[in-house]
């Protein structure tokens, strides 16, 4: 049976890390399984939790009156799922539910918070991976927001 | 234009030859699939995938529009086509029985004979599949001459998936095929974001692959962009523009786009061919 820091070497926004970081990482992690259709988090609750997908897939959803959930993305194996860990007031932005089994490797926030105070080489190596994700989300956001498909077509 | 047939050499690439609409089908909300078939005697050469055709709305216009199935040699046409403008929606209201103006075939083509051997990954976004229709049909026609051959489709939402039952029969033929949609209702247990995401998923090795990619040119920017991160060369990435094409045959000057002309040095170009021009906002 692999380790928690063997299958997080194996997500693209952890590969290359040291295995002293992994570990040390990995101290702040622990498997879990969602089923079909339960949520993995509920907007508006305490961001103190995030998840590297190993399997499945989860949609972020959010509520809107009169048109019911909507779905707004949906994450696959290996990504990262939940960046309000890291910025104040720790609140989960939006509904994230699986869709079909979901196997993730689940961190506490807060101790890897503590743990990057802590050691703020291994902070440093965590924000130059986690940022990018969130930059590609966001461009990947921005191109959405232009509904590119909405206008005239290309024939 | 490349144009192929015996009847080329007398007909005039100006000149509209009548055809029927034989059949129709709704595709989605405002995008229809016509079946035309000539009148008379008189038919137009034969169209290969990438290739369009005018096609006239008698009072209401003529516009570009890509052969989206391949007739063999019967002389019919198939366009798919999206009602966003008086003649583009004149062409959706016909009936069957209605008559159209057609002159083609025009423009290039995609390149399937220079992808032989190698992998090949078709990216398509929203209506952008149905000029790649033929060429899709083509590989699977001919699947032994390729390695790994993908299809990845964007859409604005699962209902605006063009040809989804085709998809499933794509996965069949021994292609795979992946979709995306920029959202939908929680009932949808498809992906969900752009469609460059599908590309890191993708099984093809970029130094022997050769990529066609259709859709509204800032899609096919940021999915190019990808497909050179997976190692394709911009040579090998294919990519059709559309511009604003009325004469068709390179006179007029619509569509010219620098020293190129969409209608007839397009509108299926090698990135390397046309990105520098892309980014020049006069053009």
């Amino acid at each position: 049976m692999r380790t928690i820091d063997q299958l997080l070497s194996e997500a693209p926004a952890f590969s290359g890390m040291s295995s002293d970081q992994l570990e040390l990482i990995a101290g702040c992690g622990l498997n879990r399984v969602f089923e079909d259709g339960e949520y993995v988090m509920r907007e508006g609750e305490p961001a103190d939790v995030f998840y590297v997908l190993r399997s499945g897939r989860v949609a972020l959803e959010v509520y809107m009156p009169g048109r019911g959930a909507l779905t707004i993305e949906t994450l696959d194996h290996g990504e990262l799922l939940g960046w309000s860990w890291l910025v104040p007031p720790y609140r989960v932005a939006f509904d994230a539910k699986a869709i079909g089994t979901v196997h993730a490797i689940a961190f506490d926030g807060a101790c890897l918070r503590g743990k990057s105070d802590q050691d703020t080489e291994l902070g440093y190596e965590l924000m130059k991976r986690i940022v990018p994700v969130l930059v590609e989300r966001l461009q990947a956001t921005r191109v959405q927001l232009l509904d590119v498909y909405g206008g005239p077509g290309p024939v | 234009m490349t144009a192929a047939g015996t009847d080329s050499a007398v007909l005039e690439p100006t000149t509209p030859v009548a055809y029927r609409v034989a059949g129709k089908r709704k595709e989605m909300g405002d995008t229809w699939t016509l079946e035309l078939e000539p009148v008379g005697d008189q038919r137009l050469p034969g169209f290969l995938p990438g290739q369009f055709s005018m096609l006239y709305a008698f009072g209401s216009g003529e516009v570009p529009i890509s052969v989206s199935a391949i007739a063999g040699g019967s002389g019919e046409l198939t366009h798919t086509v999206r009602a966003v403008g008086a003649a583009t929606g004149a062409i959706c209201d016909a009936r069957p029985g209605d008559q159209l103006g057609v002159r083609g075939p025009f423009g290039s083509v995609w390149p399937l004979d220079a992808a032989e051997g190698g992998d090949v990954v078709v990216v398509a976004g929203g209506i952008g599949l149905a000029p790649l229709r033929p060429a899709i049909e083509q590989l699977i026609a001919e699947r032994d001459r390729y390695r790994a051959v993908t299809v990845l489709c964007g859409a604005r939402s699962p209902d605006e998936m063009l040809y989804p039952s085709e998809l499933q029969d794509w996965r069949e033929a021994g292609i795979a095929v992946e979709t995306t949609v920029d959202s939908a209702t929680g009932d949808w247990e498809g992906r969900v974001g752009l469609v460059t995401k599908l590309i890191p998923l993708a099984p093809f090795q970029g130094e022997r692959a050769t990529a066609f990619v259709c859709g509204p040119e800032i899609m096919m920017r940021f999915v190019a962009a990808e497909l050179r991160g997976r190692g394709i060369p911009p040579g090998r990435i294919h990519v059709s523009l559309e511009r604003n094409m009325q004469c068709a045959v390179g006179h007029c000057g619509h569509c010219q786009l620098a020293h190129l002309f969409v209608c007839r040095d397009g509108p299926v170009f090698a990135l390397d061919r046309v990105e520098p021009l892309l980014g020049v906002r006069e053009l």
